[in-house]
């Protein structure tokens, strides 16, 4: 069986000397030939080097599949039982992707953390292999690098990398909730240093091929190539090879060194971190920092913060150890449940379900140049659509041009963009006092003043100069769909694009349709949105929608706990020590106290009761003092010009010491006041559900997660349900039902999952 | 009498680069092809109610590698150098000309326009109106097709127009902070509003600010972008060595022949009198191949001895229409024809400017490349001159990112920089197009043929080609 392998080898050794001139035709004929049985990895011999190439046929992406490791053990087996081969070069043909990370599905199948425990061996021993390969081993990235597939390129002899846009190496685990599994915690700090590592995988941030090149990440860049004599992505790949080959070369007769000369500064860190009190003090003001970060509701980060303890305190082996049985604990908490739940509702929330639009929108006209204005036509120009900005007034075009390019330029001072493709996006946007090319809009984007006054002006003005096949969409974070639409001659082409502040920060879009709303418009919509960059929920028509009906009773109870004499200081701590990530007092000022205001009595008047809890006249009250949040300087607090000082503001207590209602003693402790909180938020979530505003729970977890920052270790609404259990939250509201009453009545379809357990809303 | 003997030599139906072109096109174009080979396309370039524009004379200093005698000059020395030169051997009257037009990259700040300096310098009228052109390493070519133009227009009848690049000196300028903090000391009216000002200078803002090499749009060097180009199409590092071997042995032969007439002797002030380019070092690939990368490191394929080096020289040509070339007495040495000016991605095509031009200039004029007796194309990089040639050989290019139907094909060797080119003579940028030009009217006439091609590549991803006619002996 060898023998023949060995054979096989040879034979296409003769053949890729020759097939070396006349290129591709001939190279994948005689890989094609001589291993049928092989889909994932393939390889060939470039004369003593063997070329590993890395494609997943099945999928957009490599992952460290079952398939894919099997076929890489096999064929490492014959690579290193050949004596010809010298050295090796693992590379992707993949474009964009050398390998995205492990396969998630593998340790969602696993029932134990026995059992993922021993997933986690196997890779440790299978990198353990690659990392003690008897002939050097080249990892050649083009494309995504991260999680397993950067662990697997750390344990090969050199990195070269392209300097590719979509380049990123990174250890993204953490933000699943679980930690580097195979050998990651244990390489890395030798590689970087304790605090790269650190910094590596507690953010889980992408570094780019630069700078991975200035942390020891990897060895030798090579540059992007431009199109050629083939696409440029194919030659670029190509070309990688070729550098990587040259350098496997080079490692094996011994002309290029793997030990990099260290500079003074490199040696004098490395004596700092040898010293035992120092790295001890490293550990402490880390584990301080998760702490105050993650309130200890995450418990990846400090696994992750033992495993590289036990690596570096007690040698490798323990290390080893401590890496795979954290992992297999990792994977069985709930946070890694809802985080990969999260991570995967996105990516259906990426993709537009609605099909290809008939016209695609190439030009947006953008009506009113405030904030959310703005920010919409700055994420719009930076992906080259043509975009109109109109407003009513020098004054705010040009603060919201200004907007666009702070906004454009913050990213060139942090070196993510060219001062010149800063230059040539903003020549995408047109700002404007009038309406002239309005005729050649494909979309009308308002973001005018929420009245619905305002908004049917400007929608007949609109449709009185935009082509027939144009879209009118409205970012109201409020209003009914339909009572704007009343006043359209073409209902169809109307639809809500709600909008997050600010909008280049928040991922969220929320799309609302009514009956009348057409397909091709929701498609046209969605397609905007994606090229927005953002993470879409297409949700049903109705006063507040999804995101605004849910928080609403959130902060109406909020009210009433501050009226109960609860201070906006502790509020926001109890709120966040929950796992949000803005205290809801704080919240309320980013939003705006009269938008709050604004809110609650429409709802208030729609839902009745349901809405009430704290009093609207606290707000309307704070509004009238001219303390409308943030935005105004002052509002829970006062904002100072520094960004982190802000003091309760005390003319607000004033106001909320007139209002002030007696606390409930049997519901008032700590947990009281948060379960009263979320239990209402939550409520409302599932009754969106049970009247199909939402579509289906993925959504309405990724709304709520992505759009309010519901706690991302609970997974949104309807995975916190699931996993805390319908029937025992169902229990807490009756105990808050029995004083409040029907704010905190159960709705049928939590009562339903209450009463049969079995019932779930993930699966 | 040369001439018909080359052309039956050309008629030879077993040339064999015929054979392999025509093998290697479609069926269509093979006949059309063999008409070719008999004759030209097109007998003359001349059209009816057009006026012909004609090169009457070209010269420039020899071509020094900066920082070596030239040192201590200043940019309009050398062109009026050129110009006095021209003066010289055209011995036109010095109010005939009627306008004066100079192309230059790095400009020397105390003469902005250093047409208009060196023009004074050299002793033409003062009523000559001059003006300065800039289009990086086509920034002469600029200045001929503008003179062209305003014969053409009827505006002029005799226009000189010329390069010059002088990379000796050029123009360092003070941090942006110190420039504004001298800049306000200019108008600071107190002393304590100087000592305030003085005292906000910082060590840093004394880093001075050096001219850029780097494309402001990509901020990415000339020799990155051609490194990167060779590697996208494949060419090797042997390949562009032997090619810049090559230029430097032609420029050798055809400077020991005499053949570089263009050249004018020039009395540098206080130092010897110049006559002959100095860059010119024919070596051995086993001394070339020991060069290490010059800009992409340590993989890179373009190095010192495959580049063009920075040259100081300066050219002047006098460009008139045929009638008054005529009228005065002068036997011009070629026709200008058409010519096209492209431009395409500045980042990964910064250098294909042959390759888009090329196939341009020959459609307007109705030829094809078997037309072309002589090759004149700018050798910025031998890697940028390797990557260009197969791109036009390749159908694929053209078809998908120049929007044609088929490829262009490649000049033949045999045909192409007999002279040498940038990589061996120079390359000072502003006055290279008007080298190449004037070489291909000299190379016509001394090889013969009937159609001359120039064609060179700029920063900023633009370029330039032009059909030259010899004129009729």
């Amino acid at each position: 069986m060898a023998g023949v392998r060995a054979a096989g080898v040879f034979s296409r050794f003769a053949n890729s000397k020759y097939s070396l001139l006349s290129g591709h035709a001939s190279r994948s004929l005689s890989v094609s030939s001589s291993v049928a049985a092989r889909t994932h990895v393939s390889y060939e011999l470039k004369d003593d080097v063997a070329v590993i190439r890395l494609n997943d046929p099945t999928s957009k992406v490599n992952t460290l599949s079952v398939q894919m490791q099997a076929e890489l053990t096999e064929v490492m087996g014959e690579v290193w039982s050949n004596g010809a081969v010298k050295s090796a070069v693992f590379i992707s043909t993949k474009p964009g992707c050398f390998i995205a990370g492990a396969d998630i599905n593998m340790i969602q199948a696993c029932k134990s953390s026995e059992e993922v425990t021993s997933l986690s061996r196997e890779g440790q021993k299978m990198f353990e292999k690659i990392e003690k390969s008897p002939i050097p081993i080249v990892a050649a990235i083009n494309g995504s690098c991260l999680g397993g597939g950067l662990e697997f390129a750390i344990a090969c002899q050199y990195r070269v990398a392209t300097k590719s846009r979509k380049t990123i190496l990174g250890t993204p685990e953490v933000m699943l909730g679980l930690l580097p599994g195979a050998g990651g915690t244990q390489r890395l700090p030798k590689m970087v240093g304790l605090p790269g590592a650190f910094d590596m995988m507690l953010t889980g941030r992408n570094i780019r091929a630069d700078k991975a090149k200035k942390m020891g990440l990897v060895h030798q860049l090579v540059d992007p190539l431009g199109p050629g004599l083939k696409p440029a992505e194919e030659r670029t790949i190509e070309y990688l090879e070729e550098v990587a080959v040259g350098v496997a070369k080079g490692i094996a007769n011994k002309k290029v060194s793997l030990t990099k000369e260290k500079g003074f500064m490199q040696k004098l860190q490395d004596t700092v971190m040898g010293l035992g009190p120092v790295r001890k003090q490293i550990y402490k003001t880390v584990s301080d920092k998760v702490q105050k970060q993650t309130k200890g509701l995450y418990p990846a980060p400090v696994k992750i913060i033992e495993s590289i303890q036990a690596g570096v305190e007690q040698g490798g082996e323990a290390g080893y150890v401590a890496e795979a049985t954290n992992f297999g604990k990792l994977a069985m908490t709930s946070e890694s449940r809802a985080l990969i739940g999260l991570y995967q509702g996105q990516v259906i929330c990426k993709k537009n379900h609605y099909g290809t639009p008939e016209k695609e929108v190439k030009k947006l006209a953008i009506l009113g140049a405030g904030l959310m204005g703005a920010g919409i036509a700055q994420v719009s120009v930076d992906k080259g659509l043509t975009t109109i900005l109109k407003d009513t007034a020098v004054d705010g075009i040009s603060r919201g041009e200004q907007q666009v390019y702070k906004g454009l330029n913050d990213k060139v001072k942090k070196k993510a963009l060219t001062s010149f493709a800063r230059d040539t996006i903003l020549s995408n946007l047109s700002a404007q006092l009038d309406y002239s090319s309005f005729k050649s809009a494909d979309m009308v984007i308002e973001a005018v003043f929420e009245d619905i006054n305002i908004k049917h002006k400007v929608l007949k003005e609109v449709e009185a100069v935009i082509p027939p096949h144009c879209i009118f969409a409205s970012n109201t974070s409020a209003l009914p769909i339909k009572d704007i639409a009343a006043a359209s001659k073409r209902p169809e082409k109307v639809i809500g694009m709600h909008y997050f502040s600010p909008v280049d920060k928040m991922q969220l879009l929320e799309i609302i349709t009514t009956d009348k709303t057409s397909k091709d418009t929701t498609a046209s919509a969605v397609s905007v949105g994606l090229k927005q960059g953002k993470i879409i929920i297409v949700v049903g028509d109705g006063p507040g929608f999804y995101t605004t009906r849910c928080l609403a009773p959130m902060l109406a109870e909020a009210v009433r706990v501050l009226q109960e004499g609860v201070g906006p200081k502790r509020l926001d701590a109890l709120t966040t020590s929950f796992g949000f990530p803005v205290g809801a007092a704080t919240l309320a000022d980013e939003v705006g106290i009269d938008v709050a205001a604004h809110v609650a009595e429409d709802l208030g008047k729609a839902f009745g009761s349901r809405f009430g809890g704290g009093n609207v006249d606290v707000l309307k009250t704070m509004v009238e003092k001219g303390f409308k949040g943030r935005k105004s300087g002052k509002g829970c607090y006062i904002y100072g010009k520094g960004k982190k000082d802000k003091s309760v503001n005390p003319d607000a207590e004033e106001i909320l010491k007139k209002y002030k209602l007696a606390a409930h003693p049997a519901i008032s402790t700590d947990s009281d006041i948060q379960y009263r909180l979320v239990s209402r938020f939550v409520n409302e979530a599932v009754l969106c559900l049970q009247e199909n505003i939402l579509r289906n729970p993925v959504e309405g977890d990724i709304g709520a997660v992505f759009g309010l920052g519901f706690p991302p270790c609970l997974g949104g609404p309807f995975r916190f349900v699931d996993s805390f259990g319908a029937e025992r939250l169902v229990g807490i509201m009756k105990r808050f039902e029995d004083i409040y009453g029907n704010q905190f009545t159960p709705c049928q379809l939590l009562l339903d999952h209450a009463k049969n357990p079995s019932k779930k809303f993930h699966k | 009498m040369a001439s018909m003997l080359l052309n039956s030599l050309r008629n030879c139906p077993v040339c064999p680069a015929w054979a392999v072109q025509s093998a290697a096109r479609s069926l269509s174009t093979t006949v059309q092809l063999q008409a070719q080979v008999q004759t030209k396309s097109k007998k003359t370039l001349a059209r009816p109610n057009v006026k012909n524009i004609v090169l009457v004379e070209g010269v420039r200093t020899p071509f020094l590698l900066s920082g070596t005698t030239y040192s201590d000059l200043m940019p309009h020395d050398l062109a009026r150098a050129a110009l006095q030169g021209l003066l010289h051997r055209t011995a036109i009257p010095k109010d005939v000309v009627d306008y004066i037009i100079y192309g230059t990259v790095i400009q020397e700040v105390k003469t902005s326009n250093v047409a208009r300096e060196a023009a004074l310098g050299a002793g033409f009228s003062d009523k000559i109106p001059s003006h300065t052109v800039t289009m990086a390493c086509i920034s002469s070519n600029q200045a001929m097709t503008s003179a062209v133009g305003l014969i053409a227009a009827g505006q002029c009848d005799a226009v000189v127009a010329g390069g010059v690049e002088f990379m000796s000196d050029v123009p360092i300028r003070h941090s942006r902070k110190m420039r504004k903090t001298m800049l306000s000391l200019n108008k600071a009216k107190t002393l304590g509003q100087r000592l305030s000002l003085l005292g906000s200078i910082r060590l840093a803002h004394l880093s001075p600010e050096l001219p850029a090499v780097a494309e402001f749009s990509t901020s990415e060097t000339m020799g990155h972008s051609a490194d990167r180009l060779a590697a996208a199409f494949g060419v090797s590092r042997v390949e562009q060595d032997e090619f810049a071997l090559r230029s430097h042995s032609l420029a050798k032969k055809a400077q020991d022949a005499g053949l570089l007439q263009d050249v004018i002797s020039f009395k540098v002030p206080g130092r010897d009198i110049v006559s002959q380019d100095n860059g010119i070092r024919p070596s051995s690939m086993e001394q070339m191949a020991k060069l290490k990368p010059a800009f992409i490191k340590p993989h890179g394929t373009v190095t010192a001895a495959n580049s063009s080096f920075l040259t100081d020289g300066a050219s002047a040509v006098l460009i008139m229409s045929e009638e008054k070339a005529l009228a005065m007495g002068y036997k011009p040495k070629a026709y200008l024809r058409d010519f096209v000016y492209v431009s395409q991605d500045p980042k990964d095509q910064l250098l294909l400017g042959p390759t888009y031009g090329t196939p341009k200039v020959l459609e307007r004029a109705g030829l094809t490349m078997s037309d072309i007796d002589v090759f004149e194309f700018h050798e910025a990089f031998a890697g940028q001159i390797m990557a260009n040639l197969k791109a036009m050989d390749s159908d694929w290019f053209a078809q998908t990112y120049m929007g044609r139907k088929s490829k262009v094909g490649t000049p033949p060797m045999d045909k192409f920089n007999l002279w040498g080119g940038s990589l061996s003579l120079g390359h000072p940028f502003g006055a290279t197009g008007c080298r190449l030009v004037t070489t291909v009217a000299h190379r016509l006439q001394k090889e013969g043929g009937q159609y001359g091609l120039v064609a060179a590549c700029a920063a900023g991803g633009q370029g330039h080609a032009m059909v030259i006619e010899a004129y009729p002996k």
